[in-house]
């Protein structure tokens, strides 16, 4: 007998498969990976405008009195830095070994509300570890599953976008700064993304998703699958999670460190006391971008040859905007510039590049 | 609805078998496979005079989001590998029975292309592999 698999579907599902996406299962959700020419799709947000369906993500609401405390104890990252309501912050969650739990966005919404976006194959491993951490300062953690979500990123996203939204909010939407979120109505915009471009990603009741995305798609914004999303945030330099880091690493290894929050040094959030031993020590390993300098394509998995050892790729592609190969590799401290990486039985040429490779549609490394 | 050229033999791995006129082969992958690996980013073709068993990993497309093997549908002798797919890959992607074929073969049995499916069988097994 073949098992029942049922694959969770967003709010869009129907949608994509009428757009003759291609759908592919992702974290246990059936997800569009393009809707006909991925290249095309990546050069849209580079240069103009696309959209994601990223309504798997998952969208939780903590509220409570001490909901600040809570995650200061909770995250690597320091939400004392949110000081403006709407302002988001990246971070790491960890445990107590410093491996990653999770790497998330947290916004400061009131004194009493914080909203945070986790990635969907977490999402429950998560909310488990959050509530059982939250009880103890009365936080309520309430996942938002009414929520859909949807990013428009691109150059000219939020402009495209913005006259598609109801007219009292346009002019307060498009003054958002970056990296800050607000409620418009029944929309939550960011002004956040994970394409190295411009745009917003926008939070919506389920039931106004596909008005939204037809409205947006007549507007000029190209719909965009996973795949496209994969060599865009890869480009911008951006981690994926379950790729480039996962509950076996941490973040000083993961090119994260610049996400952990030191001070105030008696801020004693979980994790800390493992990271700091191994700040102390010296980390024995780093990730970086390579640059593939023949041809092939570098992809996750790959070892990599290095005078100081021995390294791994954790995520590779094509680059379409650089039209050569680009990675991440997880590398022994020590490792140069110069770097060979094995595909398929052949040591090709690699240069070891601080990521980003690319950011807002001007490429960064040559 | 991919196309499935009639004068063509095919393999259940996508492949695709011409016969041409001085008793070579030319081999690439169907317009079902190309579509279902999306925009070619990089092609590997086999060296001439390599030789090859039918089944034998021979050649590697690999798109934006994966690298796929490409199989030898019959055993022989690589006569040439398509140079243009180095610097042109979405040859593949727009042209899988023309411009993007992938090697030519001197195959040890000519009779063996007889044993490969035809257009119907392709397109039948095409459905079978969507049911």
């Amino acid at each position: 007998m073949k098992p029942v698999q049922t694959r969770l579907r967003t709010p869009l599902y129907a949608r994509h498969v009428e757009l003759g996406a291609r759908m592919v299962d992702f974290g246990g959700w059936d997800m569009p990976v393009h809707y006909g020419s991925q290249i095309e799709e990546h050069h849209a947000v580079r240069r103009d405008a696309g959209m994601f369906d990223v309504s798997h993500m998952c969208v939780a609401d903590l509220k409570g009195a001490r909901v600040r405390a809570f995650l200061r104890q909770l995250l690597a990252n320091d939400v004392a830095r949110l000081q403006s309501p709407g302002k988001a912050l990246y971070s790491c969650m960890l445990r107590e070994d410093a491996g990653i739990l999770d790497d998330l966005i947290v916004y400061f919404l009131t004194e009493s509300w914080f909203r945070m976006v986790v990635n969907a194959g977490t999402r429950d491993q998560d909310l488990d570890w959050i509530r059982r951490r939250a009880a103890p300062f009365d936080v309520e953690v309430t996942e938002r599953r009414d929520l859909a979500m949807i990013a428009v990123q691109g150059p000219n996203a939020r402009e495209k976008a913005a006259g598609r939204i109801p007219a009292q909010h346009r002019v307060a939407a498009l003054g958002l700064g970056t990296f800050v979120g607000a409620e418009f109505g029944d929309l939550f915009i960011a002004r956040t993304g994970y394409t190295g471009e411009d745009g917003w990603e926008v939070m919506m009741p389920a039931d106004r998703a596909v008005t939204l995305w037809n409205a947006w798609s007549e507007a000029g914004i190209k719909p965009c699958g996973l795949g496209a999303r994969d060599t865009l945030r890869l480009e911008a330099g951006m981690n994926l999670y379950g790729a480039d880091m996962n509950e076996t690493t941490h973040p000083l290894e993961s090119g994260l460190g610049w996400t952990v929050a030191w001070e105030p040094a008696d801020r004693d959030f979980v994790g800390r006391a493992t990271l700091a031993r191994i700040r102390a020590q010296g980390c024995a390993r780093r990730l970086v971008g390579l640059l593939l300098e023949e041809r092939g394509v570098l992809r996750s998995h790959q070892r990599v040859v290095t005078t100081a050892g021995d390294g791994e790729t954790t995520s590779g592609t094509f680059s379409p905007t650089l039209e050569r190969s680009i990675g991440l590799a997880r590398v022994p401290a020590g490792t140069g510039e110069r770097v060979q990486v094995d595909i398929r039985g052949k040591l090709l040429a690699a240069r070891v590049v601080k990521p980003p490779f690319v950011r807002n549609g001007r490429p960064l490394v040559s | 609805m991919s196309n499935i050229p009639r004068d063509l033999k095919y393999t259940k791995s996508h492949e695709w078998v011409r016969t041409l006129a001085d008793g070579t082969v030319e081999i690439g992958i169907s317009d079902h496979a190309q579509h279902a690996l999306g925009d070619l980013v990089f092609v590997e073709v086999p060296e001439a005079g390599r030789e090859v068993a039918a089944g034998d990993a021979c050649a590697v497309v690999e798109s934006v989001k994966a690298a796929s093997d490409v199989y030898s549908p019959l055993s022989g002798t690589v006569s040439e590998g398509n140079a243009a797919l180095a610097d042109t890959p979405e040859l593949v992607n727009q042209d899988p029975y023309g411009g993007g074929w992938l090697m030519r073969l001197r195959p040890r049995r000519a009779a063996d292309v007889a044993g490969l499916m035809d257009a119907d069988a392709y397109a039948k097994h095409l459905e079978s592999e969507a049911g």
